[in-house]
Parts: C-alpha cells; sequence; structure tokens
C-alpha cells in the first residue's frame, strides 16, 4: 500500500529543515554541547533523506553488477560477502578492469548518499 | 558529579604537592563515557597550578575500550613522561591517581595553551600567522618523539606492517560486514608490506590534527599517547597525511597545513631518518584503510549496545568517505 505524500525523503527534509534552521540557534544559545550533537542529528537526517530517494536503485545496481563480476545470483549481503573473500584470498585484485568499475560506481553511490561534498 | 571529582582532586593534589589544595574551575573538556577529560586549577599556597586530569571512571574501566590496542592509563602516563623528559614538545605529566582516591585509573598533567579545532586552526584569523609553521614543527616534533630512548619506556607492543594488516583483518571478521575496498586496499598493502624496521623507536600512534594543541605561535603539546608503540617511524608520518586529517584543505597533504616534502624535510633536518617516499605512501594508504576500519569501530561500540551514542553511531557512516580516498590512492600507484 502506497503511504501518503509526504513521502519518506520528503519528510526527512522538512524535519532536518527545522531542527536546522529554528531548533538549532536556540540550542547553541542556550547550550552549546547540545547544539553540536543537534548538528550531528541533521547530517544524519540529511543522510537519511538522500539514502530514501537514492538508496534502492543503488542497491539494485550494486547487487545486478556483482551478480554478473560472481556468475551467480545472491543478497547484496550474500555477493558482497563473496566478493570480499576473492580480494581477501588475491582470487582478484586491481588489474581486473570490471572490479575496479564495479567498485568505482559502487562507492559513487554510497559517498553520493553519506557525503556529497566529500572530495 | 563534578563535586565528587573536586573533592577527590583536592586529596590527589595534597598529596602530590605536600601542602592543602583549593580545586576551582573544574569542568569537563571532551570524551566519551570511557575516557574522560577534565581542566582544573589547584590552588596551593599562593600558587595556581593550571592542571588537566585524565581519566577512565571507575564504573567504564575495562567495559567500553574504544579500541583493542589503546594503552591503560598508567602506562599512558609513563610513555607521556619518558617523552617529555627527552624534550618533546607535550603536557607535564605530574602525578598518577591512587585507587584510594576513587577517581578511577589516570593522571594529571600540567594543562598547556592553545586549541586542537581542525576548522579554526585552518580558517581562524588568530593562526594565521601559525599556519605556515605547523608543518615544520610537527616534523620537527615527531623526529624528537622517535628519538626518544626506549629503554627509558614502559612495555609497549611491537606493532609492524604484517601484524597491523592481520589486527585490521580480524577486526573486519569481528564486525562481519562484508567491505570489498578495504580487502582490496589490505590485499594490495599486503603484497607490498615494507620489512620490518631492524631499530622499532616509539611511534605515537594517533599523530593526526585534533590531537595537538596550537596557539597563535604554533604547536605547543601533542596529546593523547595511548596509541603509542614500538615499530615504523614512518607510521607516524604516512598517518598525519590521510586525508581525513585535512578537513577539506586537500591540496595540502601534511595535516591541512603544508606539503608530505615539507613535512619529511623539517623531520629529516630533526634528526629524524631519511623519508622514503614510497614507504610512506604505504603507510599513509594504510592509515587511510585503519580509519576507515576505526570508523566502523566507533559505529559498532553503539550498534554492540556498549554505550549509547547517536555521534558514534554516524561515524559509521563515514567510512565510505575513506573508499573513496583508497580508490583513488590506489589508482595514483598504478
Amino acid at each position: 500500500m502506497a503511504q501518503d505524500r509526504p513521502t519518506a525523503a520528503e519528510l526527512l527534509a522538512a524535519i532536518a529543515d527545522f531542527l536546522r534552521d529554528e531548533a538549532t540557534p536556540a540550542l547553541d544559545k542556550s547550550e552549546p554541547r547540545l547544539g553540536f550533537q543537534m548538528r550531528v542529528a541533521v547530517n544524519a537526517l540529511a543522510i537519511l533523506e538522500r539514502e530514501a530517494r537514492l538508496g534502492p536503485a543503488a542497491d539494485a545496481r550494486e547487487q545486478a553488477r556483482l551478480a554478473g563480476l560472481l556468475g551467480r545470483d545472491g543478497t547484496l549481503a550474500d555477493l558482497n560477502r563473496g566478493l570480499a573473500r576473492q580480494l581477501r584470498d588475491g582470487g582478484r585484485d586491481e588489474s581486473d578492469t570490471a572490479l575496479m568499475a564495479h567498485l568505482d560506481a559502487t562507492i559513487a553511490d554510497k559517498i553520493a548518499i553519506a557525503n556529497p561534498k566529500w572530495k | 558529579m563534578s563535586e565528587t571529582v573536586a573533592a577527590a582532586l583536592a586529596a590527589a593534589c595534597r598529596r602530590h604537592f605536600g601542602a592543602a589544595a583549593r580545586i576551582e574551575a573544574l569542568h569537563r573538556e571532551s570524551g566519551g563515557a570511557s575516557r574522560q577529560t577534565w581542566s582544573f586549577d589547584a590552588l596551593v599556597g599562593d600558587r595556581r597550578h593550571a592542571l588537566i586530569l585524565r581519566r577512565d571512571p571507575p564504573a567504564a574501566a575495562g567495559h567500553d575500550k574504544a579500541s583493542t590496542t589503546a594503552l591503560d592509563r598508567a602506562t599512558e602516563f609513563h610513555v607521556l613522561r619518558a617523552a617529555y623528559q627527552a624534550g618533546v614538545r607535550a603536557p607535564e605529566p605530574l602525578f598518577e591517581l591512587a585507587a584510594a582516591d576513587g577517581l578511577g585509573e589516570g593522571f594529571v598533567m600540567r594543562r598547556v595553551g592553545g586549541i586542537a579545532i581542525a576548522r579554526k586552526l585552518l580558517r581562524d584569523a588568530p593562526y594565521a600567522a601559525a599556519r605556515p609553521r605547523i608543518t615544520g614543527q610537527l616534523g620537527e616534533i615527531m623526529a624528537r618523539i622517535h628519538a626518544v630512548d626506549i629503554a627509558t619506556l614502559p612495555a609497549l607492543e611491537r606493532r609492524d606492517a604484517a601484524g597491523q594488516i592481520a589486527n585490521l583483518r580480524a577486526t573486519l571478521d569481528m564486525l562481519d560486514q562484508p567491505q570489498p575496498v578495504f580487502e582490496l586496499a589490505l590485499s594490495w598493502l599486503d603484497r607490498r608490506k615494507p620489512p620490518s624496521t631492524a631499530a622499532p623507536v616509539l611511534v605515537h600512534g594517533d599523530y593526526r590534527t585534533g590531537n595537538y594543541l596550537v596557539d597563535e605561535t604554533g604547536v605547543t603539546a601533542i596529546l593523547d599517547w595511548e596509541g603509542a608503540h614500538l615499530g615504523d617511524p614512518v607510521e607516524d608520518l604516512g598517518w598525519l597525511c590521510v586525508k581525513s586529517w585535512r578537513f577539506g584543505a586537500i591540496d595540502k597533504p601534511a595535516a591541512g597545513f603544508g606539503s608530505r616534502e615539507e613535512l619529511w624535510r623539517a623531520y629529516e633536518r630533526a634528526g629524524g631518518a631519511a623519508v622514503d617516499p614510497a614507504r610512506a605512501h604505504w603507510w599513509e594508504v594504510f592509515g587511510t584503510v585503519r580509519w576507515g576500519v576505526i570508523c566502523m569501530t566507533q559505529a559498532w561500540r553503539h550498534l554492540s549496545g556498549t554505550v549509547k551514542s547517536m555521534e558514534l553511531a554516524s561515524i559509521g557512516r563515514r567510512a565510505v568517505e575513506t573508499q573513496v580516498d583508497l580508490l583513488q590512492l590506489l589508482k595514483e600507484a598504478r
């Protein structure tokens, strides 16, 4: 069943905006330590907002690439476990261009959610 | 809690200074539930001593360990004392707490002026004159740390490249969240690891922005000695250049203040061994994986229920920053 609007992303953005623009300045005056904690919370809400918008498609892309790379199906966690094992055992390394393209694309999707300003 | 701490500190200071001490301006500076830093003044006779208490409260001792490799407070005190006596710019350690003080494990040192907050150091006006000096000063002080006579130190673990790789792999296994980029980087490191140094030195272990104080004149003290161990001196040089400590000043690899070469030359001029750029790069890549795994470990302290902390939980989502950096570093190395 579809939920009514606001969507998860819209609601998270509204909460983050309120906490950043109204609650944080008030806290900075009365309780600076909590003002710092509130910035951490606002930043985490912004991550969730981006994850709600971008996460499902990013996960699907990652899973499809992993299945192609490993030549089998599985859950995202299961496929990542398989790839991690190959990388530890030396079964694949950075000379594998398909692997590196997959990692570049995966990390680009992850940082776009966790911290798009990182460079 | 402050009143209890003040009363206990008054008794401990009386023992150390040999005269009645009045405690003033006591406040918590930072730190989590397990490792606390308190600032206070002790008035003894007509002298005012500006002091810092670093302690693990009784309930927390041995409970929430932020890292399995961190030193206990007693060992940290003795490392700091050896470094201070060897002329390293560090706070002067005064005395250890006694069990009867009821404050947990810890020690008292003299308070040094300056701040450790990266964004202020990198951008605020009072530090404009200090900024161009910081890289050179960090190189010089590091050379002094590495020159500390090992015979003056308490027993410290020796950690070489191979052991450190094994340690991070074991941590990843414990966390059980598969991380292909970290595995790729660790295997890359494993194939290129430098041989153990013939003469291991005192390695600070967490020499980075946030762990040293700066005032208008430059670096005033190196803090946080709990990561100290014996090993490869280049480990500290590589760790200082990890991108996460540049806080946005990405074109200045040495902690956001200068170039790698500037750091290395200052280190060598102050008596440090000649720096092999390949070895420094290896430790910088290693340091980047290490910080990424620490991000996961910090989040794990919350997720496992050891401590309840939104701040620690959030750090888990910073691990991917180091994965961006690692893919870049491995490309540059090809």
